[in-house]
């Protein structure tokens, strides 16, 4: 193991180098460029044997994955709002085609207006997508789900690919001190890949081909069970992470002072350390705040999230989305959540840093305050309610 | 009777079964083309009639390895296919794709080039019906002039597809590119001898070959062949390649057949007046004029 | 070697592959319904010249004992071997 002053994009180009990519397509854009721009670098002085290949978009980059896949190699690819949005043809066909491949995308807002700044608008917007979706909080978790992420994505029963969310800027761009494991440990805990969805010339093959109405429906259904198997993989994964590297991680989310809490703020990315001092302050004060950070947009963690909240008094969902006459995406799967657990909490939505506006402390005790009132509905940062209560 | 051509490709059938229409061109080609190439061919096809027509599970009418891609992937994801086996230690393989006019010339052209321009090592073949032939025959930017489609179509004041076709061969020769070729099913040993060049030249190949479509067309089924001879007679379409940097001609017409008769054969060319027709010729005039000043004649 | 047909041509629940690839050349069914004429060789006019075989589009022309034969199973009926045969050994016959 050794220790580097690492931003999150390269930690995670880090954590990939030890993962062993085979191809890896690029296309670049701002806040990802960096990533690509050190796996290059890794590529040409040879510590990492891959074909990296220059694609002319962002619809190649992952086009061509899916076909480095097809091959039966390990693909990486990573991009960024518009160019996420630009390969988004590609998102479906790789999930549909079971083609475990992985993505760093640094979120960011989507134009219009243009801006370049962290908001997580791209990435949930894909949410249907048929993508395993992680978000990092920092980057040293960026670079373990780097290497934890091939390991879930190419389990037989998942199969799934593997979209690991940084957020643009606040984490792509922050530099932090990184654990970097061996090499040796990193081997250890990912073999090679292997799979039979791939090109064979002693047993050719037909690939990505249609399914009508009689087929398409259990495609679709295995494809489902899939997302849903990485449940209990992810936790397998980072069991066995622990064992190698010593860092635990807490599977699809992450709870701080939940247990008792009466106002439980649930959010996702790397706002969450500034809503947990919030909450120890909070609790300095007499009031029981608690934090749960999501940490995989799917599979989605329902029953965790129940189980969290079955106690609070209120809760509150801070996210930087919002699907336009309707409320952010993160809230709505909260709710259906609770609904499923037969919980009737009062919550609200809270939509903040849009195109990278700066949430403050300020604004997540504002948040508490109100769910402490029991209110709910949706809440701009900055600006109020709006009318979709 | 020894038929050369035939002796000089595979006994083997890799594309059968298929549900193309009776008489189809790009099925023709298709097959000719992984004869060529035999078993360690690896297809890519993107959505378009041969994938449609091809690939209906269970239904699997190609046996070699073959894999649909995006409709405008193809050339894309033949660089991820060709990058993944190598990088697999596959060695002896040809990665090959099939795209239409119009997954090449229009939505997939950015892939091509981009193919092209990293030189990768893979046969790009563009089956030219000149329409949108698998979602029922919309202009695309390789329809010719004049011609009749479902979104072009002819009337009092539009007589069909006002745009002559792209030149997607010259397009490809530009990028200066290792091989191009332009071909025609109704020159079938020409076409088959490009494929075979094509795959003993390494980096980027694209080959253009015109793949009537009956349908689209408008003539019967069985006039496939003919028709796709009488567009390189009457001096519509030419047989060419370009390597090294230099343009070759292949074939050259005595004479020329007439353009009047090619065009009033087809349905879809059936409303011209003696204005569109001699518009045509004439650009057919110009375009000869092009190919004999720059291109060199390589028959005797 | 071909696609050819299989013995297996229902496909449920279990049966359906976990991913979107599946054994080359798997063929279900036939394209003989399709057909209105039938190409019929005369075989005493047959050379084996190999011109129909090769520009058949469905490739279900193959040559036996030096004369030309058809997969009926396959094939569609367009009649490109009869027009591309120089000496006119293949007619179209209507299906009964």
């Amino acid at each position: 193991m050794s220790r580097k002053f690492l931003s999150g994009n390269e930690a995670f180009a880090e954590g990939i180098r030890l993962a062993r990519p085979e191809v890896i397509s690029a296309y670049p854009i701002t806040p990802q460029t960096i990533v690509v721009e050190r796996l290059s670098e890794m590529v040409e002085d040879g510590s990492l044997r891959a074909e990296y290949v220059h694609v002319e978009s962002e619809h190649s980059a992952l086009s061509c994955a899916i076909g480095a896949s097809a091959a039966g190699a390990r693909a990486f690819t990573a991009t960024s709002s518009q160019g996420l949005l630009y390969m988004a043809e590609c998102l479906y066909y790789a999930a549909g085609g079971r083609f475990p491949i992985v993505m760093m995308n640094a979120d960011r807002s989507t134009a219009l207006p243009w801006n370049i700044y962290g908001d997580q608008r791209d990435s949930l917007s894909q949410l249907d997508s048929g993508w395993i979706q992680a978000y990092a909080e920092n980057a040293q978790e960026a670079l373990d789900l780097a290497l934890m992420s091939y390991k879930i994505a190419e389990n037989k029963a998942v199969s799934t690919p593997y979209m690991a969310n940084l957020d643009g800027f606040v984490l792509t761009h922050t530099y932090e001190t990184v654990d970097i494991p061996d090499r040796e440990q990193a081997d250890r805990f990912l073999p090679p890949y292997e799979t039979d969805n791939r090109i064979d010339f002693d047993n050719p093959k037909n690939m990505a081909f249609s399914a009508g109405p009689d087929s398409n429906y259990i495609f679709k259904y295995r494809e489902h069970e899939g997302v849903l198997a990485a449940k209990a993989v992810i936790a397998e994964t980072e069991k066995e992470f622990a064992e190698i590297f010593g860092r635990q991680y807490t599977g699809l989310t992450e709870s701080y002072l939940t247990e008792d809490a009466d106002y439980i703020l649930i959010t996702l990315g790397s706002i969450a350390g500034l809503c947990r001092e919030t909450a120890d302050k909070l609790r300095s004060r007499g009031v029981k705040a608690g934090v749960l950070r999501i940490r995989y947009m799917r599979p989605f963690p329902n029953e965790e999230i129940a189980h969290e909240l079955k106690n609070a008094k209120g809760y509150g969902v801070l996210e930087k989305d919002i699907s336009f006459g309707n409320e952010g995406a993160v809230y709505t799967n909260v709710n259906s959540a609770l609904k499923k657990a037969g919980l009737t909490i009062k919550g609200g939505n809270f939509i903040g840093g849009l195109g990278g506006r700066n949430i403050s402390a300020a604004d997540i005790e504002g948040i508490f305050a109100h769910i402490a009132d029991g209110k709910d509905g949706v809440h701009f940062l900055g600006i109020g309610g709006s009318d979709n209560g | 009777m020894a038929n050369k051509t035939a002796e000089s490709i595979s006994r083997e059938e890799f594309f059968y079964g298929h549900k193309a229409c009776a008489g189809c061109g790009g099925s023709l080609a298709v097959r000719a083309a992984l004869k060529v190439l035999g078993k360690n061919a690896v297809s890519v096809l993107p959505a378009g009639c041969m994938s449609a027509v091809g690939f209906n599970f269970p239904q699997l009418c190609f046996s070699n390895n073959s894999i649909i891609s995006t409709f405008a992937g193809t050339a894309s994801m033949l660089t991820g296919v060709e990058a993944g086996l190598r990088a697999k230690g596959f060695k002896d393989f040809t990665a090959v794709g099939f795209a239409g006019d119009g997954g090449t010339a229009d939505i997939g052209i950015q892939a091509l080039s981009g193919a092209i321009d990293r030189n990768d090592n893979i046969i790009y073949i563009c089956y030219d019906n000149e329409a949108y032939m698998n979602t029922g025959i919309q202009k695309s930017g390789l329809t010719p002039f004049g011609a009749k489609t479902t979104t072009t179509p002819a009337g009092r004041n539009i007589h069909g597809n006002i745009r002559p076709k792209k030149n997607m061969f010259e397009i490809a020769a530009a990028h200066d590119i290792p091989y191009a070729a332009t071909a025609s099913v109704g020159y079938l040993p020409d076409f088959i001898a490009k494929v075979k060049k094509a795959s003993q030249i390494q980096g980027t190949k694209y080959i253009h070959v015109i793949a009537p479509c009956p349908t689209g067309w408008g003539v019967a089924p069985d006039e496939t062949v003919e028709i796709a001879k009488e567009v390189v007679d009457s001096g519509l379409w030419y047989l060419a390649e370009y390597e090294n940097g230099r343009f070759t001609l292949n074939h050259k017409p005595k004479e020329f057949t007439s353009v009047e008769a090619y065009l009033k054969k087809q349905g879809r060319f059936r409303h011209l007046d003696d204005d569109d027709i001699r518009v045509i010729t004439e650009s057919r005039d110009k375009k000869w004029e092009h190919i004999n000043s720059s291109f060199e004649y390589s028959g005797k | 070697m071909r696609p050819y047909i299989r013995e297996k041509t229902a496909f449920g629940f279990d049966d359906v592959p976990v991913n979107t690839s599946f054994e080359a050349g798997y063929l279900v069914t036939v394209n003989s319904g399709w057909r209105s004429i039938r190409p019929v060789v005369e075989s005493t006019k047959c050379v084996g010249c190999e011109q129909c075989y090769l520009y058949c589009p469905d490739g279900v022309i193959s040559i036996k004992d030096g004369k030309a034969q058809i997969d009926y199973d396959f094939c569609k009926g367009c009649g490109i071997c009869a027009k591309i045969c120089r000496i006119g050994a293949i007619g179209m016959e209507a299906e009964r």
